[in-house]
């Protein structure tokens, strides 16, 4: 058996006790990144990667792994506690985590979170293990047409995010393309919205904006009237899940983690777009739809699932082709560089230590943190009852040094105020950020994809339905946008949202 | 007369810290920026110098990634930084390009720096999507000119290495392919790798592991002899492009008006950390190789710079295609 064979290669090498410790640190260090606000895994890897030159490939790449995983569990704390994603694939965390928060389950939803992602985590591993290849081949058949096709199928999706009115919603997801073109474009190099100004030619960083519209503005909206600056929660009903909640995480967890692993293999497609889907998803097939957005425990355990093992999957198109799926996956290839490996197809055949040592490291590191976030909990849910004359300038510190720190770019700080700002506002008017950060993401995938498929068919739209599994991803979002219009549907959903008003 | 002295000797004394400094440089940490983000090809031959030119230096050099607008906000960064030596640029061939492609930039590549030196001079390779029908470069050279209107090349975004290549390229053979733009080489190699483009010419650092595992169809590359790496990869000339000789070279700069002094020991550290072993084993694994002695010279980077505009500029305005 070549896989017990190079499983057990792997463990001799994750289980050897100066790999355990670094994955440890990685795990820890990663953790505390993805808590503080802004201060991402893409920043603190490339904070070490000069101290990575002193350890041996598999160990300095095991701690680094240890950081970005470590990351997306650090990164939904805030994003429950105080609205704050600490890692852009929390985002849509936050949505239903923070509510849970203010009616007093905060611990619970820590705790739905952490052992959603380490199931997620667990299962992702094995996956990795077993499939690689040929999941690596298989994602090099999503060319352009069938990206573009996925794309639209997540706008039409993004439309079932909304707990509001459809047409603040998809207000909000045109706002967010529209903020999303900002930026040199790819094809001619015309520059739009930018004003002249060159730190804006590469688009509008992804975390100022999540952090902007809300972190930011929460805490705006928390200091508006004197009477009303409740955000931190001080009664906190049980730090553990009920049988009740476990019943309901058990559905959406293994639901994102079957999306997280597809979603996570697609280069550029990633965690975030998993996260986004899990959440539709959830949401589309609850018996209780009208949670969503009020608290729901599975709009928490099933995105976090999902964003977990697409962060873990995210790795094989970067082991097995030596292709980055996302920024963080470019630095890990930097800093195989840097050690002397080029990685490319053939690091699994030249380096197994290597590959299989990542590999298992990944669950040791899985089990180390859940282990190390679980007693965790009560301390975090404590960190609620500082006041917020302290928590507040805090948060805007961390946020500010940590959005810096990732491109040195001030745009980025002037960006983060413009979305707090604009962020406060929408909340005033009653919008709801999360489509608008949808759009965001989605806008220019959609474009860039689109006109290139134009380009390499010459002007053929009809590319889109001839290529099956562009042709079927187009299938259901004609679906998903037919339910979503039938009228009896929107009777019912209507029915639903005014109960809630 | 004594009035003269006095004043000679204020004259001198004001003249003293910047003599000291220039003599006892560096005196504390240096930042390099690298005008790229962190993990890219022109990152890791930034790290590996700026680590072995740290250990010559005496004094720690950070590496300062401020990507943005094709390396031009980097630059930009460091043209406007104080001249004491105590910041740095490590830049590629896009510090030439920038000054055809930007029609606006808010320095000037050929007077608002001091140079150090040449650091490397990266390869390029031609290759193609696995299953393309040419075996050799006269083979692939006949299919594009036959088909040119079927075969589409990748670049990896404007002045990107693959798309000052492509540009070469296409005017060599003075055959003009359907150009697919990226984000980044990654996903241009993607798209090569599983067939849906066809051509894309690029940094042997991002190259090499493909050509070795049989992933891509190689046809050339672009120094004037073979690599060691790819023994059996022809060069351009030997296929029959002699002009298609072609490297993305990196060069080390300091803000004008840095001490000549510093400048020259920052020389002499670049050449020493150019002859380290772990630089040059380091480079061997990305297909490339540190510049000889002479080239890690202020002469011979501010040549190389000004050929390289003067060589460029014609290529890209016939082109057309700017980057604002």
């Amino acid at each position: 058996m070549d896989l017990i064979s190079n499983l057990s290669l792997g463990l001799s090498i994750a289980l050897q006790p100066h790999n355990l410790a670094f994955c440890f640190v990685g795990c820890l260090l990663g953790t505390l990144v993805g808590v503080l606000p802004g201060i991402g895994p893409t920043a603190t890897i490339a904070m070490l990667l000069p101290i990575t030159l002193g350890l041996d490939p598999s160990t300095s790449l095991i701690m680094l792994a240890g950081i970005y995983y470590g990351a997306q569990y650090g990164g939904s704390t805030t994003a429950i506690l105080i609205n704050l994603p600490g890692e852009s694939s929390s985002a849509v965390t936050a949505i239903d985590g923070y509510q849970m928060a203010k009616r007093g389950r905060a611990g619970i939803a820590l705790a739905a979170a952490a052992l959603g992602s380490f199931f997620a985590g667990t299962v992702a591993t094995v996956v990795l293990a077993l499939f690689a290849p040929p999941l690596a081949k298989a994602a090099l058949k999503f060319g352009s047409p069938e990206y573009f096709s996925l794309m639209v199928l997540g706008l039409v999706c993004a439309i079932a995010l909304a707990h509001g009115s459809i047409l603040k919603a998809t207000a909000m997801i045109i706002v967010g393309l529209l903020f999303g073109l900002v930026g040199a474009d790819l094809y001619s190099g015309a520059q739009r919205f930018t004003f002249g100004i060159p730190e804006l030619s590469d688009e509008l960083n992804f975390v100022s904006v999540a952090v902007g519209v809300f972190g930011i503005a929460e805490i705006l909206r928390n200091l508006q009237n004197e009477t009303d600056r409740d955000v931190m929660v001080k009664k906190v009903t049980g730090l553990w899940p009920t049988r009740e909640d476990f019943r309901r995480m058990a559905g959406p967890v293994v639901r994102g983690t079957a999306l997280g692993s597809i979603l996570g293999v697609l280069p550029g497609g990633g965690a975030i777009l998993a996260a986004f889907a899990s959440y539709t998803v959830e949401k589309r097939i609850s018996r209780r739809p009208q949670e969503f957005g009020k608290g729901a425990i599975e709009g928490v355990a099933g995105p976090e699932s999902a964003n977990n093992a697409g962060a873990q999957t995210s790795f094989i198109p970067m082991l097995t082709l030596g292709i980055p799926a996302n920024p963080v996956m470019a630095l890990m290839i930097g800093a195989m560089i840097i050690q002397g490996i080029v990685p490319g197809p053939n690091v699994v055949n030249q380096n197994p230590e290597l590959f299989w040592g990542i590999i298992a490291s990944m669950w040791a590191g899985n089990l180390m943190l859940v282990l190390l976030n679980l007693p965790l909990i009560g301390l975090w849910v404590r960190l609620l009852t500082i006041p917020y004359y302290l928590l507040f300038p805090a948060i805007m510190a961390f946020a500010a040094i940590g959005i810096y720190s990732i491109n040195s770019n001030p745009y980025d700080l002037y960006t983060l105020t413009l979305f707090g700002a604009l962020g406060y506002a929408l909340v005033r008017f009653g919008c709801e950020p999360a489509p608008l950060l949808l759009g965001f993401v989605l806008g220019p995938m959609l474009e860039e994809h689109l006109r290139r498929a134009m380009i390499i068919s010459r002007g053929d739209p009809t590319v889109f339905l001839t290529r099956p599994i562009s042709a079927v991803l187009l299938v259901i979002a004609a679906i998903v946008l037919a339910v979503v219009l039938m009228p009896s549907v929107r009777r019912k959903r209507e029915e639903v949202f005014v109960e809630e008003d | 007369m004594k009035k003269l002295l006095a004043t000679l000797s204020i004259a001198a004394l004001a003249l003293l810290p910047q003599v000291a400094g220039a003599q006892t440089y560096p005196e504390r940490t240096i930042t390099m920026v690298v005008p790229f983000s962190a993990g890219g090809p022109t990152d890791t031959v930034a790290r590996l110098v700026a680590e072995a030119m740290s250990r010559e230096l005496g004094q720690q050099i950070i590496v300062e990634n401020v990507g943005g607008a094709g390396g031009t906000v980097g630059a930009a960064r460091v043209a406007q930084a104080a001249p004491d030596g105590y910041t740095l640029l490590l830049h590629h061939i896009g510090m030439a390009t920038s000054a055809t492609l930007y029609r606006k930039l808010p320095y000037n590549p050929l007077e608002s720096f001091e140079y150090a030196g040449l650091v490397t001079e990266v390869p390029m390779t031609i290759i193609a999507r696995p299953d393309f029908p040419a075996d050799d470069l006269q083979g692939l050279i006949a299919y594009l000119k036959e088909h040119k209107d079927d075969v589409t090349y990748a670049n990896a975004g404007i002045g990107a290495a693959s798309h000052l290549c492509g540009m070469l390229f296409m005017s060599e053979i003075e055959t003009q392919l359907t150009t697919v733009p990226y984000q980044g080489t990654g996903p241009a190699m993607t798209d090569l790798l599983g067939g849906q483009v066809d051509v894309m010419c690029d940094q042997t650092t991002n190259t090499t592991s493909q050509i070795q595992a049989g992933a891509v169809k190689a046809y050339a590359v672009t120094s004037p002899e073979r690599l060691e790496q790819l023994p059996d990869l022809p060069t351009a000339a030997e296929g029959g492009l002699a002009s298609m000789q072609f490297g993305i070279w990196h060069g080390l700069y300091a803000p004008k008006g840095t001490d000549p002094a510093i400048m020259e020991r920052l020389s002499q550290a670049l050449k020493v950390a150019l002859k380290d072993k772990n630089v040059v084993e380091r480079f061997a694994a990305l297909a490339t190789k540190p510049e000889p002695e002479e080239n890690a010279t202020p002469q011979a980077l501010k040549a190389k710079l000004e050929s390289e505009i003067a060589r460029w500029k014609p290529l890209i305005e016939a082109a057309g295609v700017y980057a604002d």
